[in-house]
């Protein structure tokens, strides 16, 4: 069965180009602009992974790491804080708040498959 | 900017002359990319001309920087993460049972590159202090490219190459960041030891425990793979361990090595060699 993606990014642009990595690696992608259309998404079908930007409208990708946090499920998808905020508290805050991994932009497909490798989901 | 087939064919020789390595119908496109920046930085025009100025000895440090700019340095960091897993648990949990009493293991990362592979290779030993306390773990890293040993013995890598295959957990507990830039912390540095080293020369002295040479045999002849194999057989024990590439394998290149199918990816030396024995030594007693 193929494994699943929530790309998590207010640009269309970063969109696009991590679903169409994405999809080279064989996951279904679905999309969300903000952490609270995300955190809808994972409420009606979790992911096996979300790729999560950090500044979003409506609700940030921390935001959004804490509201998933309180919420229930069968198996809690795993994080990877995918962002251009490269400072070491930065990345300690996303993984304070339970990221599972964290991708700099610019990535490419052999990053971003590591990081699925990484986190047991390749 | 095309180059001319003569001039693909002097620096395919080059290559291998220098360094073992053969330039495959597939790398040729390489080429072109890869001198460019030679081409600006002697203000030459053509490549059929820079390879005219490295044949005519008129630039002696050319020929060098040719055979560097045409070496692949690709590498990251846990480079197929589910083989060094396997080495983590079967192939070092085994060694660390037969090492028992001398408490020493050497391991050697051949054709290292800039390093990630051996400072891998170090985070794997630190993450398990338990098992190796009191333990000497020598890790030496070699690579043809002097350029290339400067970079791993400095451990400083950019944004880009930092996040390769690195957990996020090892990055922040062992690199320290530097502006753009990360580099290893000098208590990762200090496990790790790196020199120039041509795979077709003698191997460094003594023997390896541990050996991994990825990704780099692919680009040899099968006459010097099968010397490399050669060569990297005599600096191992016995029960050692050899990993390649996740694509290579020594099937069909050489019989100094088996599958360990203890630890699924590597190879041990073939117990019984089977090359013809030398002449019996005449008793004289």
């Amino acid at each position: 069965m193929m494994k699943t993606c929530l790309v998590v990014d207010d640009s269309k642009v970063i969109r696009k180009v991590a679903r169409h990595i994405l999809e080279t690696l064989d996951f279904a992608v679905s999309e969300a602009g903000d952490g609270q259309e995300a955190l809808d998404a994972c409420r009606a079908d979790a992911p096996d992974v979300v790729l999560l930007d950090w500044n979003m409208p409506v609700m940030s990708g921390i935001e959004f790491l804490r509201a998933l946090g309180q919420e229930e499920f069968t198996q809690r998808p795993k994080i990877i804080f995918c962002t251009t905020e490269n400072g070491i508290a930065h990345i300690r805050a996303a993984i304070d708040a339970g990221a599972d991994e964290y991708v700099m932009k610019p990535f490419d497909r052999e990053t971003l498959q590591s990081k699925f490798e990484l986190v047991g989901v390749a | 900017m095309e180059i001319s087939d003569g001039a693909v064919r002097i620096l395919a020789g080059l290559l291998t002359a220098r360094t073992g390595q053969q330039l495959s119908v597939g790398r040729r496109w390489r080429v072109e990319t890869a001198l460019r920046p030679l081409l600006v930085r002697y203000a030459m025009p053509t490549l059929d001309l820079l390879v005219g100025k490295i044949v005519s000895g008129e630039v002696p440090q050319l020929a060098d920087e040719a055979i560097e700019a045409l070496l692949n340095h690709e590498t990251f960091f846990f480079r197929d993460l589910a083989a060094f897993r396997q080495l983590e648990t079967q192939g070092l949990g085994r060694l660390h049972a037969a090492r028992a009493e001398s408490k020493r293991l050497r391991v050697w990362s051949a054709g290292c590159s800039t390093g990630q592979e051996a400072y891998t290779l170090a985070m794997i030993f630190a993450d398990r202090p338990e098992r190796w306390a009191g333990w000497t773990i020598d890790i030496l890293g070699t690579d043809l490219s002097p350029t290339a040993v400067a970079r791993a013995r400095a451990g400083r890598y950019s944004q880009f190459e930092i996040q390769r295959g690195l957990p996020i957990g090892h990055m922040l507990r062992c690199f320290d960041q530097q502006s753009d830039e990360w580099q290893a912390s000098q208590a990762l540095r200090d496990t790790v030891r790196f020199r120039v080293h041509n795979l077709l020369a003698v191997p460094p002295a003594g023997l390896f425990d541990v050996v991994l040479c990825r990704n780099v045999l692919l680009y040899f002849s099968a006459d010097v793979r099968g010397l490399v194999f050669g060569r990297i057989a005599s600096a191992m024990p016995a029960d050692g361990l050899l990993m390649l590439g996740a694509g290579e394998t020594v099937i069909g290149h050489t019989d100094r090595f088996v599958s360990d199918y203890e630890c699924r990816g590597c190879y041990r030396k073939r117990v019984e060699d089977p090359r013809p024995a030398l002449a019996p030594i005449a008793d004289e007693s």
